[in-house]
């Protein structure tokens, strides 16, 4: 087990490294003379320029230079000192307020997922080759099919613009009603996703030795499918919905740039739109540590909840 | 996007960890009392398949429409007037007319060819990648392996979107096949990781066989070995594979032109259409909906027709 974590851990630092590198050398490194860029059309007296060099440590030069400033870049990320937008505004500050909006959003769109899909999921797998099983999968289908863009714009339209059933945005401060649904249409894929996990977790247990052993005992079936079966078949879903929270908080770009949700993906969104560098990069950095963070944590709950894991 | 692959390989995985696993359906035995090939198997479950030959169908339609795209439509999609602005259908524009006065059923067709050229050449990217890839590290093993599966394990872990819009944030050229060039790059560069694991484990299997160790027992090198004997056998599963990236690779890419980072005007691509008929669609539905449909049929389609191909040679899944 400690072996495991040790290995998934230096996985993921070699991740970090490499995503956060390629981050940094894309977005601030070679462009010119960065100190002219800072200062737009206007003159650097050479006291400032001095002050900026000496603060940016831009008088290391080479491969070496590079390293040094990519270090310090990490140092802030870590640090979650994350620099100012374009319009002047702390990133930090942005982010501790969209944060606890895009949680909501990622909430309700799990809740959406494990009600509706790990409910279908065992009918299915229970009823396997039925007319039920059989809709469901050519509906996941679709479902994982259909990229969001088509999703978010039809479901918006179709249910808030001409229905009228939900309200089409959600604004500053959004109520639970107003981000009902685009929960649902984040929720979605990975409703989909848990909802074929499912059944083919419980369609593989229900075939396994205890379970011959129980029914020969003579227990009904209800007890058979709620205890022994649906035990064992909900270890695969519920390390997939931990991974789904963190790809969900991360992943919420277009359904929050859709539905006008003031959350960390809706300021990413504008951030492209605007093309406001330092915005999108700050966010990236951090949206790419809870993703690497996220997926971690999950493997390692796996690695305890299924010992099979381990040995790879 | 990776989504639909996440739960094919759980899914797979779940049906290879079974514990003790059913005995495979016994091969059918055909009317001349001859068993049946795993392909000849697959074939005919493939024929009665209905959702095969409805993707099939639909590929070969939208193909044929990036091919020849005038033979669909008699307007072309550059023809805007700001006068006929959300005008009703009329004169062959059977959807009507979009924000800038252009026929949106014309516009939708001619969209057409930037999705699948940047499908099919980042999944070609991708196949390359994941051939040279999976086959030194499933054909020398060792360190090498152990090498190479970091590498993928670590490009796996690379959230794709987000690396995709620093990568393409880069990209200030506005030239059109300089945009192409850079979507299709940033998608094979991260989209290979699936098929490469693919390709190691069909190689693994493959070189095993007595006709590897026969071929090698004639003096054959591990270049030929590899280019002759290994290749043709691990490739089939590798397009199966392909097929459904393809799918989400267009999808991929209609959410990157979706954002303003993928493909640019000139280029007419769903996913620019799909975002100005989102902003203006309390006034005309239509310049949503017809890119819409375009973009989810087409991914679709190739993801069906990839999931029916493989059910057809992995009897396991059923």
């Amino acid at each position: 087990m400690f072996r495991y974590i040790l290995r998934r851990l230096l996985q993921m630092v070699l991740a970090f490294f490499g995503t956060t590198l390629i981050v940094y050398a894309l977005t601030f490194a070679g462009q010119g003379d960065p100190i002219q860029a800072l200062a737009g059309e206007r003159p650097v007296t050479p006291a400032q320029r001095a002050y900026l060099t000496e603060k940016y440590n831009l008088d290391q030069t080479g491969v070496g230079g590079f390293f040094y400033r990519y270090f310090d870049y990490v140092k802030d990320l870590l640090q979650g000192n994350l620099g100012e937008s374009l319009t002047g505004r702390s990133i930090g500050d942005i982010l501790q307020q969209a944060w606890p909006v895009t949680v909501r959003l990622a909430l309700i769109a799990l809740a959406v997922a494990i009600i509706f899909g790990v409910t279908a999921g065992v009918l299915a797998g229970i009823r396997r080759a039925s007319i039920f099983d059989n809709s469901t999968l050519v509906l996941t289908l679709l479902v994982l099919g259909i990229p969001t863009i088509v999703l978010a714009p039809l479901a918006q339209y179709f249910l808030g613009v001409k229905w009228q059933l939900f309200p089409p945005t959600a604004g500053s401060d959004p109520t639970f009603y107003a981000l009902l649904l685009p929960g649902i249409v984040l929720g979605s894929l990975s409703l989909a996703t848990a909802l074929r996990l499912t059944r083919a977790s419980v369609a593989e247990n229900l075939r396994a030795d205890y379970v011959r052993t129980a029914r020969s005992k003579g227990l009904v079936k209800r007890r058979i499918v709620v205890v022994h079966v649906l035990r064992n078949s909900l270890i695969p879903v519920v390390t997939f919905l931990g991974v789904e929270l963190g790809n969900l908080m991360s992943g919420a770009i277009i359904t929050e740039g859709v539905f006008n949700i003031p959350g960390v993906g809706f300021n990413l969104f504008r951030g492209i739109r605007t093309e406001d560098g330092p915005l999108v990069v700050g966010i990236v950095s951090v949206l790419v540590v809870v993703y690497l963070v996220s997926n971690l944590v999950v493997d390692v709950l796996y690695a305890v909840l299924d010992p099979r894991i381990r040995y790879e | 996007m990776s989504d639909f692959e996440t739960v094919a390989a759980t899914e797979n995985q779940a049906a290879r960890r079974g514990p003790s696993g059913e005995p495979g359906t016994p091969n059918q035995v055909g009317a001349a009392n001859k068993p049946r090939s795993l392909a000849g198997d697959a074939w005919r479950d493939l024929r009665r398949n209905p959702i095969f030959w409805i993707s099939l169908a639909l590929v070969v339609i939208f193909t044929l429409m990036a091919l020849l795209p005038g033979v669909f439509t008699a307007n072309s999609p550059n023809d805007c007037l700001l006068s006929r602005q959300h005008a009703g259908p009329s004169g062959g524009a059977i959807f009507g007319y979009d924000f800038q006065g252009c026929d949106t059923y014309s516009r939708a067709v001619y969209g057409t060819r930037a999705s699948l050229l940047v499908g099919a050449l980042a999944a070609l990217g991708t196949g390359i990648i994941a051939l040279v890839i999976g086959m030194l590290a499933g054909y020398f093993g060792r360190w090498v392996d152990a090498v190479l599966s970091r590498v993928i394990d670590v490009v796996l872990g690379i959230p794709l979107l987000l690396a995709a819009i620093v990568l393409l944030k880069r990209v200030s050229s506005d030239s059109q096949w300089a945009r192409i060039g850079a979507v299709v790059f940033v998608l094979a560069l991260l989209g290979w990781t699936t098929a490469a694991r693919v390709v190691r484990s069909s190689v693994i299997t493959a070189k095993e066989q007595d006709y590897v160790a026969a071929a090698r027992m004639l003096g054959a090198g591990n270049s030929r070995i590899m280019w002759r004997h290994i290749l043709p056998n691990s490739l089939a599963p590798a397009i199966v594979v392909l097929t459904i990236a393809l799918g989400s690779f267009i999808a991929a890419e209609a959410t990157l032109s979706f954002l303003g980072i993928g493909l640019k005007a000139p280029t007419i691509s769903w996913g620019q259409d799909i975002d100005t008929g989102r902003i203006h669609m309390r006034e005309a539905a239509t310049p949503l909906i017809v890119p819409s449909a375009f973009l989810a049929l087409t991914v679709l389609a190739f993801i069906m027709l990839g999931d029916a191909i493989r059910d057809a040679f992995d009897p396991k899944l059923r």
